[in-house]
This record gives C-alpha cells, sequence and structure tokens, in this order.
C-alpha cells in the first residue's frame, strides 16, 4: 500500500487539533468574549457567545484542515495529467453530514430560543409586549432617541427627563425605547443591551446591571449625518448614590418637567413633511 | 463539433461614410435622447410642482420633477438604442426589423445586440466599470476611517460614499454573475442557440448601465444618508439624492426581474434534446435558483420603492408614522426583497464553484443531487428568514424563535454545497491554476462567513453584534469573499473562451494572493472591531479603536491595489500580449470548450444530444460505489 489512509489519517489531525483547541476556547476565549459582565443579560450573552464559539471551532477546523489537507495530499503531480477516482457520492457519508448538520442546528436554536426566553429577552428590544416579563419591582426608564441625542424619562420619578442615563445596580430596569422622528437603536454595550427606536413605536427591553461601572452608549442604526457621534456614557451607581442623583436633578430639572408632555409610550411630534 | 455557422451573417454596411453611421439607433442617439428626455421630465416636474410645495418653496427642491426627469431619460435612452422599434413596427403591422440580431463587428458591443455572447460581454465590461467605482468608494470610506473624527470628507460626504458603495455592490453586483457569465453560457451549455427572449436579455444590460449612471447622478443631488437599505423615514427626510437612490434600485428591480424571467424561461423550454434535469451543469441550476429568487423577490422591492417615491413626492404617508404610517412596513417590505437579494448575490458563486471543481480536480462533482437540493434549498428558505435583520427592533418580537429556527435551518443546504465540494476534493488529482486557487478562497472564506452568520442568527448574540462591523465583517466574508471571489475565478476560468484570449499566469497569481491576503486582513480585524462596539456607517468613532481601524485601511488599500493588478492584467494580456488561448486550456468536458472560439452567431450548426452530465472525469473504481449515492449516471431520466 503506496497510499497512505486519508480518512484515518485526517481525523486524526482534526480530532487532535480540535481536542487542543476546545479548552483554549472555552478556558481562554470564552471569558474574554464580550459583552462582559456588566449585567445579567451580558453574562448570559458571554456563556452564549462561548457556546456558539464551542460549537462552531469543530466546524471551522474540519473545513480548514480539510482544504489544507487536500491541498497537500490530493495534488496532481508535476506534468501528470491523471484523473482521479470516478466516485459520484457516498449515501452513508451524505445521510451522516445531513443528519449531524441538522441536529447541531435544531440543538442551537433550542438553545438560542431558551436562552432568549429565559433571561427577559437577553437585553433586546423585545416589542411593546414583550414574551416574558420578569416579576417584581422594576425601574421604568424611557429612552426617547432623535437626531442626535438620546434622552432619559423616569416616569416613577414624576417624569422626569434627563440627558444622561443612571441606573442602580442590582435592580431590573425595564427600557421603553421610542423614537421622535427616524429610527434609531440604542445601544449600551457593556450591558448587553440593544433596542431599536422606531417613532410611533415603543421597544421594551429588561436589564439587571451587576456592578458598578461605566458604561458605552451609542446609536446602532444609521439615523443621518451625525449617527457616529450619538455617543454618550451612561453610569451604575448604588441605590443610594442613585437616590441622590434623581433628587438632585429633580430640583435641577423642575422647571423643565413641568414644561414637557405628560409621559406616554411614544410621542407623536408634529409630522414634518417635505412635500413636492 | 467544429462546424461554422450555417448561414453566414448579413454583410454589415462598413462602407458607408462615418457622419450617415452615426444616425440611426445607436449609442449617440441614445445619450442625446436621454438628455431631451432628462430636459422634459424636469420641465414637467417644474410644471406640475411648481411653486405649490411648500418645501420646494424654501429649498429649490423637486422631486417630482427629477423622478420625471430620470423616467423619460431612461425611456429616451432606451428608445434611442432601439428597443422600441421592434414592438413599433409590430403594432404597425410592419415585418420587425431584424437588424440589431445579426450586426458584427466592434460596433455591436456598443448598442442594442441580441447575441448572447455579445450581451454577456457588455455586461462583464458594464458591470466590470461599476464595480471598480464602487470600490473607489470603499477606498474613499477607508481613507476618512483613518481618522476618528470626520477629516477627509464631510460626515454628509461620507454617508453618500457609504450609500453609493453599498448600493452599487448590492446592485450591479446582483448581476455580477448571471449578467457576463449566465447570459453567456446558459444557452451554450444547455444546447440552445439563444435565450428565450433575446431582446428582453438586451434590455435586462441597457436597463442596469441606465441604473448605473443614475445612481453616480446621486452626487449632483446632495447624495443621500440611508445606506443602501435606505430604511424610511431617513429616506423621506433626505434631499434630492435620495431619488437617484429609488430610481437606481427601481431599475435594478426590473433588470432582474426580466432577466431571472428570461432565464427560467431559456432554462425550462430550451433544453437539447437528452438535457434532463438531472444532466444540467450545475452553473445552470445555481441560475435556475437564483432566477427564482430573482423573479419572486425584486418586485417586491420596485413596489416598495414606488411607496417611499409616493411618499416623497405627493404626500402620501405610507411610511411616516405623522400620518398614520410604518416605519417598520419599509423594513419589513425591505427585507422581503433584501434576504432573497444576499442569496442572488451567493448562489451563482455555489454554482460557479461546483461546476469548476470537477474540472481541475478530475473527478465527477460528488453528489450532484444533494448540491441540486442544496441550492434549491436555499433558494426557498431564503423567503423565510427575512426578519432576522430586525431581530433587535421589536417587530414581532415573539416571532423571534421561529425566524431564528428558519436562519439556522438555511446552513443545513449551505452545509450540503461544503459537502459537496469536500466530496469533490477527495482524493482527488487536483491542479491548482488560477481559478482552482479562487475555489479555494472561496470554501474559505465563505466558511468564515457562514459561521459568523451563526452567531447573528442566534437573537441573544446578535444583540450584541447587530449594527455593528461584526454584520459588516460577516456579510463581506459571504459577498465578497464568496460572490467576488468566485466572480474571479469564473473571469480566469471562462474570459479565455469568451475572448479567445489568455491572461498572463504571473500576474493573475499575483492578483489572487495580494486579494486573498489582503482581503482577510482587511476584513477578520472588523469581526473584533464590532465587537468592541463600532457601529456601522460611522465617520466619528472611538478613540480606543484607532490603531485597528488604521490596520483595516492600510489592508483595505492592498486589496485595491490587488485590484490594480488585475486591471493591468486585462490591459496587458488582453489588449497588448493578446496571447491565443488553447481550444481547451483546463481539459473540460462540458460542451462550452468543445464549439469553437469564436463562438459562431448561432452556437451549433447542429443541436446538440445529450447523453451523460458534463462529469464524465476520472477512472471508474471497481465494484459498487456505496449505496444509493451514484448520482446520474448516463441514461437517467429527470
Amino acid at each position: 500500500m503506496t497510499e497512505p489512509n486519508h480518512a484515518r489519517r485526517f481525523t486524526t489531525i482534526w480530532a487532535i487539533a480540535t481536542i487542543v483547541a476546545m479548552p483554549i476556547v472555552i478556558l481562554v476565549i470564552g471569558p474574554i468574549m464580550p459583552p462582559g459582565n456588566g449585567s445579567e443579560q451580558a453574562s448570559g450573552k458571554v456563556t452564549d457567545n462561548t457556546v456558539l464559539l464551542a460549537m462552531a471551532t469543530p466546524v471551522l477546523l474540519l473545513v480548514t484542515i480539510y482544504l489544507l489537507y487536500a491541498t497537500f495530499a490530493f495534488r496532481q503531480e508535476k506534468g501528470a495529467a491523471l484523473e482521479g477516482p470516478a466516485v459520484r457520492g457516498d449515501a452513508r457519508i451524505q445521510t451522516t453530514w445531513i443528519v449531524v448538520t441538522s441536529l447541531l442546528v435544531l440543538s442551537l436554536a433550542g438553545y438560542g430560543s431558551v436562552r432568549l426566553l429565559s433571561d427577559y429577552g437577553a437585553g433586546s428590544g423585545s416589542g411593546p409586549t414583550p414574551l416574558t416579563v420578569p416579576s417584581g419591582p422594576k425601574l421604568k426608564v424611557q429612552v426617547i432617541a432623535q437626531q442626535w441625542a438620546f434622552t432619559y424619562r423616569y416616569p416613577q420619578y414624576g417624569g422626569i427627563e434627563t440627558p444622561h442615563l443612571v441606573l442602580p445596580v442590582g435592580e431590573m430596569v425595564e427600557l421603553h425605547v421610542t423614537s421622535l422622528d427616524v429610527i434609531h437603536s440604542f445601544w449600551a454595550l457593556q450591558l448587553g443591551v440593544k433596542a431599536d427606536a422606531n417613532p410611533d413605536v415603543d421597544n421594551v427591553a429588561f436589564v439587571r446591571p451587576t456592578k458598578l461601572q461605566t458604561f458605552e452608549i451609542r446609536c446602532a442604526e444609521l439615523c443621518g449625518i451625525w449617527h457616529g457621534a450619538m455617543f454618550d456614557r451612561g453610569k451604575v451607581v448604588s441605590p443610594t448614590a442613585f437616590n441622590t442623583w434623581m433628587s438632585q436633578m429633580q430640583t435641577k430639572f423642575a422647571t423643565a418637567t413641568k414644561a414637557l408632555p405628560p409621559y406616554s409610550r411614544t410621542y407623536l411630534p408634529e409630522p414634518t413633511r417635505r412635500g413636492g | 463539433m467544429t462546424t461554422t455557422t450555417e448561414s453566414a451573417p448579413t454583410p454589415a454596411p462598413t462602407h458607408r461614410p462615418l457622419w450617415r453611421r452615426l444616425i440611426g439607433f445607436n449609442l449617440l442617439t441614445a445619450v442625446i435622447l436621454a438628455v431631451v428626455g432628462y430636459y422634459l421630465g424636469w420641465l414637467l416636474g417644474h410644471h406640475i410642482g411648481g411653486k405649490s410645495y411648500s418645501y420646494e418653496e424654501k429649498s429649490g427642491e423637486n422631486d417630482v420633477a427629477l423622478l420625471l426627469a430620470y423616467t423619460f431619460s431612461v425611456i429616451g435612452f432606451l428608445v434611442g438604442l432601439g428597443f422600441a422599434n421592434y414592438p413599433l413596427s409590430r403594432m404597425l403591422g410592419r415585418p420587425a426589423s431584424m437588424r440589431e440580431k445579426e450586426s458584427a463587428g466592434i460596433g455591436r458591443y456598443f448598442g442594442l445586440c441580441t447575441d448572447h455572447k455579445v450581451v454577456g460581454i457588455q455586461y462583464l465590461v458594464g458591470i466590470g466599470v461599476f464595480f471598480f467605482i464602487g470600490g473607489l468608494n470603499a477606498m474613499l470610506i477607508r481613507t476618512e476611517l483613518l481618522h476618528t473624527t470626520p477629516t477627509f470628507v464631510g460626515p454628509n460626504q461620507y454617508l453618500t460614499l457609504v450609500g453609493m458603495h453599498g448600493t452599487m455592490m448590492m446592485g450591479m453586483m446582483t448581476s455580477g454573475i448571471l449578467g457576463p457569465f449566465a447570459n453567456y453560457f446558459v444557452p451554450i451549455m444547455i444546447g440552445a442557440r439563444r435565450m428565450a427572449f433575446p431582446r428582453i436579455e438586451a434590455l435586462t444590460f441597457w436597463l442596469l448601465m441606465a441604473a448605473g449612471f443614475v445612481l453616480t447622478s446621486t452626487i449632483f443631488f446632495g447624495g443621500f444618508p440611508t445606506g443602501w437599505t435606505g430604511y424610511e423615514p431617513l429616506n423621506d427626510q433626505a434631499v434630492m439624492g435620495m431619488d437617484s437612490y429609488i430610481m437606481f434600485f427601481a431599475l435594478v428591480g426590473i433588470s432582474m426581474t426580466l432577466l431571472g424571467l428570461n432565464m427560467m424561461a431559456t432554462i425550462i423550454t430550451m433544453r437539447a434534446p437528452g438535457l434532463t434535469w438531472s444532466r444540467l451543469p450545475i452553473f445552470v441550476w445555481s441560475v435556475f435558483a437564483t432566477a427564482v429568487l430573482m423573479v419572486l423577490a425584486a418586485p417586491m422591492l420596485v413596489a416598495t420603492l414606488l411607496m417611499a417615491a409616493l411618499d416623497r413626492t405627493i404626500n402620501t404617508s405610507f411610511f411616516i408614522a405623522g400620518g398614520g404610517g410604518s416605519s417598520y412596513l419599509f423594513q419589513n417590505l425591505f427585507w422581503f426583497f433584501g434576504h432573497p437579494e444576499v442569496y442572488i448575490l451567493a448562489l451563482p458563486g455555489f454554482g460557479i464553484i461546483l461546476e469548476l471543481l470537477p474540472v481541475f480536480t478530475r473527478k465527477p462533482l460528488w453528489g450532484y443531487r444533494l448540491a441540486v437540493s442544496g441550492m434549491l434549498g436555499v433558494s426557498l428558505m431564503s423567503f423565510f428568514v427575512w426578519q432576522h435583520h430586525l431581530f433587535v427592533s421589536g417587530i414581532n418580537a415573539d416571532l423571534r424563535p421561529f425566524y431564528m429556527l428558519s436562519t439556522e435551518i438555511i446552513s443545513i443546504p449551505t452545509g450540503f454545497i461544503f459537502m459537496c465540494f469536500m466530496g469533490t476534493m477527495w482524493k482527488a488529482r487536483t491542479t491548482f491554476k488560477v481559478p482552482m486557487l479562487f475555489c479555494m478562497a472561496w470554501a474559505f472564506n465563505f466558511l468564515i462567513g457562514g459561521l459568523s452568520g451563526v452567531f447573528l442568527s442566534d437573537t441573544p448574540s446578535d444583540t450584541d453584534t447587530h449594527g455593528s462591523f461584526f454584520v459588516m465583517a460577516h456579510f463581506h466574508y459571504t459577498i465578497m469573499g464568496g460572490l467576488v471571489f468566485s466572480f474571479f475565478a469564473a473571469i480566469y476560468y471562462w474570459v479565455p473562451k469568451m475572448l479567445g484570449l489568455n491572461f498572463n499566469e504571473k500576474l493573475a497569481k499575483a492578483h489572487f494572493w495580494l486579494m486573498f491576503i489582503a482581503f482577510n486582513s482587511t476584513f477578520m480585524p472588523l469581526f473584533v472591531l464590532g465587537m468592541k462596539g463600532m457601529p456601522r456607517r460611522v465617520s466619528s468613532y472611538s478613540p480606543a479603536l484607532h490603531t485597528l481601524n488604521v490596520w483595516v485601511s492600510i489592508s483595505a488599500f492592498v486589496l485595491g491595489i490587488s485590484m490594480l493588478i488585475f486591471l493591468f492584467n486585462v490591459v496587458y494580456s488582453l489588449i497588448f500580449v493578446r496571447e491565443k488561448a488553447e481550444a481547451n486550456p483546463w481539459n473540460s468536458k462540458s460542451i462550452e470548450w468543445q464549439v469553437p472560439t469564436p463562438v459562431p452567431v448561432h452556437n451549433f450548426d447542429r443541436i446538440p444530444v445529450f447523453d451523460s452530465d458534463p462529469y464524465d472525469y476520472g477512472t471508474p473504481v471497481g465494484g459498487s460505489v456505496g449505496g444509493g449515492g451514484r448520482a446520474a449516471p448516463a441514461g437517467a431520466g429527470a
């Protein structure tokens, strides 16, 4: 036998590579996956991303190693014009492939759905009436997007509106994201929150911050020329610090709060029509 | 099949003086009529709109006028090329002119020509030009992103560049493979003398060219800020340049629909005797699957843009919350087209790769039926996944587990293509010529694109990556790494047949390696940038991400240089050196390599009869080949 057993050799290389790679992926790369552990939802997604990466790694290695293996092992000799074997398929291999890929994607979809629902939307904008709602007291914060800034309204504190977002640590926050003009997307990276802001839509997202931190807020949906500059830093503070800050804001914005429209799930500004 | 055409082409009237030849239905007349039509529409628009619209009074903008100008201009352009002659003469009961079909010489490439081979080459050059304009936009975008704040261009110009790059690539490149290669090779591969509707075939090309100019003209009207998705209500808010986007995509949509219909009709009705569905070359199958998508998806785009145009001109409120409409509606309609659209881009690539592999591996295509079901599966499934673009939008949030499932299911048929790729390479005798190198690169790139797609299809994970550079990296891996790499594979593989000339192989290899390395060096870091919080389409970003962006920009410039090497190769090899290509340089068994070069006007002297698929490579292996896996031996019916 001059021809080595390619199937066994390739499988061995792949198996070794996978055994070496998996601990690295799970133990080294997994924990540094975004979005970090700024909130329950964020930590949940670090796990999600690790699981997805761990499932993708063997596939990535399988195909990449196969391509390299085939490049070196199944080359046409220089100057030769040999033909390969006229094999047109193999029912066993094909069936195995179909079954394995199907199981893989079905389990991924199942896992994703369970995570999505058990994590109360996993920080995503889940529409006006989310399927799963956390029980217990929640801090309501309305995120009002407009070109090119976010403002935050706290309906449980007299409907006060502030230019910066401050949240108490450990409390479940119910974000109501809406827009006054075009579509924006409220993205709090370290909290693992992203929810589109559509005019006339109340988009709810749940998040429970788990540590004191400063987090980045960006717009994630193209909203015009200063889309990139729609940036702010939010803060997660202790509950007492939150209350102090809130009473400061209430004094500071007392007159402004009176002038605001009454709290509502959406606000429809006067339609600005271009015409012609 | 070494025969010449049965009927000699009618001699071209070359002895007429030049000035006489300029009069008639040609490109010059078309351009003149386009300009006349433009001003006619403009005047009409101002007459209708006039000063009655408050907005126009303030800004001097008149969307009605611009849209009418574009419409009349395109009609004038097509009439000037002679597209109205045939229907008009038939309506008047006169015998129809067949002149456009038979002209010879270089002139036929610059006008209405119904020879599918001429249209193929027209497409290749025309799309090539716009591909390079789109690429140039990308270079300018990356130049701006060398800085963390708008420096090189203003934020408005930046968004216009982003929008033009995206729209140009997504619009023009939809026909990137179907236009040049399917038009040229599908009739030959199925043993037909022409396409089912040759005039419509020519129309799709010239519509696309008109569209390209319409989009480019946006720079004269203030550009557009929405990117290629054109989301409302930003769309409604934008200046007149937005109308160029609307007109462009509508024209592309019409062109796509017609192209798809033509391909379907040709493949269904014009196959030569013996060419059963199970003997069809896999490339033709991929074209068929793509054509189905085009016919079903593109009309949705045209309708959506018509609604957007009505919102912008006559104050309807389809998408305006203030008037009772919904911004969700546009997103929904757009992605119902938009997701099939990305498979319209990817599927022909699958076909090219699997068509080329047997030739270079000297093996039959492994798992023919699996590949066909993979393509049809992708084609069908792509209509059930569109809301994964809207996972965080709040629209139909309860349906997200369904869309997660359907999106992940679509990776099963895509996996079939990989299975066939890998099976064909097993124990092969592969020669790594330039087209084969592009095939290998395709497999790697599309794998990365596909695996990153798994993250995006998972709603919790997508919450972090949606709208970020991660998404951009993902679809550049699938579309540039998938479509563009297979596009170049097809160019290096088939242009020696189309033009009868060879490329310089050293330059081609340099192009490949530089492109492959620079491509990965450009787009791999974008995954990291996206995960670190860089949103798409921004000209100001966090200084913490500056270094990585500079790296990406420099890689992108190298990628641009690799394209210049290709351009240089085209000019050097095809214009200056003109080394004649062998009749069948790859030793392929497919029929297009058996007809003479240049391919005669009517392709075949006698319609061929097929008795097998074109993958009859390899030495037979002793005994049975295991189970029912042996697909499509000679004689297997459809």
